[in-house]
């Protein structure tokens, strides 16, 4: 599960929804990590998907598993066409693509900071299946 | 305007006349590109639109699955003499002679419904017949920069004869090849990772195009299976991320053979997010994540009955939150599984609409298959939303069933368009009928 994905994911129980607290879930800091070098990068596409992406719920997220050097808000480049942008916010978004794209949860869990149920990554796949007593 | 635009022709496959048109006009409505299908006969593989220019036409087509090419239209005839006629007369003959007088070219030859492939005597004097357009660059059979091509439409063959001489004859310049090719990359013979779900590679690909997926862009498939519309989605550049309730399919058999793999083997790793092991209506995509586009191949209950989330017998379950087992609340053990219970297709249908209807941005598509029985006197109900426009309806025949790809877009609050939600639509047990094969 790519960190990416943490970003989009909320707690399946449906009461929570009326919370704030269901998103982002907590990770554990125990969680396994691995990086998939593989995944090639691409700047124009990242860029959209950049769009998407709730940063402070970033921030929160890659803390928990122990990257605290992000900044606080989200960074704004000069602009959406790729050729148009400087070396240094082409390493920017090389890093953020190393960062939620080629970094992986092979193995943890994550708890609704709401109601408190955890979910188990497993083998980089996360589980949201819930018990009948929450469904 | 009209007098600035330029002839082309669209040579299409015969196959699936029902997605042809709509494939065309979702990637005419994609690129903004206004297309007039006056000409349009879903009996012929031919059709001549008026575009601006070559990069319309080649935007336009790229993507298609169900075209083959489209060209620059010279003319046509029933005899080759006729078809010459036609060329010369064109009022804008002398521009297109000048126009690629000294590139590099060559002939290919195409024939509709004819026999065997023509020998390399007879389409010499066939090329030959072209000298008065005055050809002055160099023949390059590998990499010409423009490739003409002379294509003969024949009769149907009568038995298993092919008719002898050609019904009429068509010329153009090659403008751009279609994305036909890719059904043989993706052939599922070839893949990696599939299972008996996997939906075939034409399919998924023309889903895809009538789906509108766009590069750099988030497709969600709800009931992903093996990744069949992953893939596809993958293919024509958005970032795909998929669910399903059933965690084996998803797990697949191994690091070399899971949806992943399939990705990896494709050289399209980065299209692809992840495939979560969950229930989609108990869904945990955060609910103001904009999806732009949803297509999937919902279960039918064919295989497996349909199942979410809950207990099929509540009582036998009461208390069973507070099981322990070695210390540790049982629910909360990572290898609990829990249980599920049955649901209509209807139900299911219902709630996939509602929640395109919740997630799509205002001209989004949802895009997904659902199966009928071709001999029931019973009309078949497609479902309905009162935000969704249901722009397509594209049947494909089997013997004793059929299934359909419907293809809705979001229109929002205001559109209150028909709905038929909560409505018992499906006539029977499909699934049974399946199995009897439908002989009840």
């Amino acid at each position: 599960m790519k960190l990416l994905t943490t970003n989009f994911l909320k707690c399946s129980v449906q009461s929570c929804d009326t919370s704030n607290d269901n998103f982002p879930l907590s990770y554990s800091a125990q969680s396994t990590l691995a990086r998939d070098e593989s995944i090639e990068f691409n700047a124009a596409f990242l860029l959209k998907i950049l769009d998407r992406v709730d940063w402070p719920a970033v921030v929160t997220v890659a803390g928990e598993l122990g990257n605290s050097g992000l900044p606080a808000t989200k960074p704004v480049l000069s602009s959406g066409d790729v050729a148009q942008l400087g070396d240094d916010e082409l390493a920017l978004l090389r890093d953020l693509h190393v960062l939620l794209v080629q970094t992986t949860l092979v193995e943890g869990e994550m708890k609704c900071r709401n109601c408190g149920h955890t979910y188990y990554i497993k083998n980089g796949i996360p589980n949201l299946l819930l018990p009948p007593h929450l469904a | 305007m009209a007098s600035s635009k330029k002839q082309y022709l669209l040579y299409m496959v015969q196959t699936h006349p029902n997605f042809r048109r709509a494939e065309l006009e979702s990637l005419a409505d994609m690129f903004g590109i206004e297309v007039d299908f006056c000409d349009y006969d879903e009996g012929s593989p031919f059709c001549v639109v008026e575009l601006e220019s070559d990069e319309q036409a080649q935007q336009w087509i790229r993507r298609s699955v169900l075209t083959k090419a489209v060209f620059e239209f010279w003319g046509r005839g029933t005899t080759l003499e006729e078809m010459h006629e036609a060329i010369r007369a064109h009022p804008t003959f002398e521009q297109r002679k000048e126009q690629f007088k000294h590139s590099s070219f060559k002939f290919e030859f195409e024939n509709y419904r004819g026999g065997k492939k023509k020998d390399m005597a007879t389409k010499v004097k066939q090329i030959e017949t072209f000298r008065y357009v005055g050809f002055e660059g160099k023949i390059d059979m590998k990499s010409p920069e423009q490739t003409y091509t002379l294509i003969e439409e024949y009769e149907a063959p009568t038995g298993k004869t092919p008719a002898a001489t050609p019904l009429s004859y068509l010329f153009g310049r090659l403008v751009q090849v279609s994305d036909r090719a890719s059904m043989d990359v993706y052939d599922l013979k070839k893949r990696p990772y599939k299972g008996t779900t996997s939906f075939e590679a034409e399919l998924s690909l023309v889903s895809a195009n009538i789906a509108q997926v766009k590069p750099g862009t988030l497709m969600y498939d709800p009931f992903a299976g093996t990744g069949s519309f992953l893939t596809a989605g993958g293919h024509y550049g958005a970032l795909v991320l998929g669910s399903d309730i059933d965690g084996r399919m998803i797990r697949g058999k191994g690091a070399n053979a899971d949806i992943g793999s399939n990705f990896k083997y494709y050289h399209e790793a980065s299209q692809f997010l992840d495939v979560l092991t969950m229930d989609f209506t108990h869904n945990s995509l955060r609910s103001d994540l904009v999806i732009d586009t949803i297509l999937c191949d919902p279960p039918y209950g064919i295989r497996e009955s349909i199942k979410v989330l809950g207990a099929k017998d509540p009582e036998r379950f009461a208390g069973k939150e507070n099981l322990i087992i070695d210390g540790e609340k049982a629910f909360l053990r990572k290898d609990y599984i829990p249980t599920k219970k049955p649901y209509s297709l209807d139900a299911l249908l219902d709630d996939l609409l509602a929640y395109s209807a919740e997630r799509l941005p205002l001209g989004g598509r949802l895009a997904f298959w659902m199966p009928t029985a071709n001999d029931e006197n019973v009309e078949t109900i497609i479902p309905l939303h009162q935000n969704l426009e249901l722009k397509y309806d594209c049947v494909q025949e089997f013997n004793k069933w059929s299934r359909r790809l419907l293809v809705y877009i979001n229109r929002g609050d205001g559109y209150n368009g028909p709905t038929n939600g909560g409505v018992q639509r499906s006539p029977s047990n499909f699934r049974e009928r399946y199995f009897n094969h439908f002989t009840k």
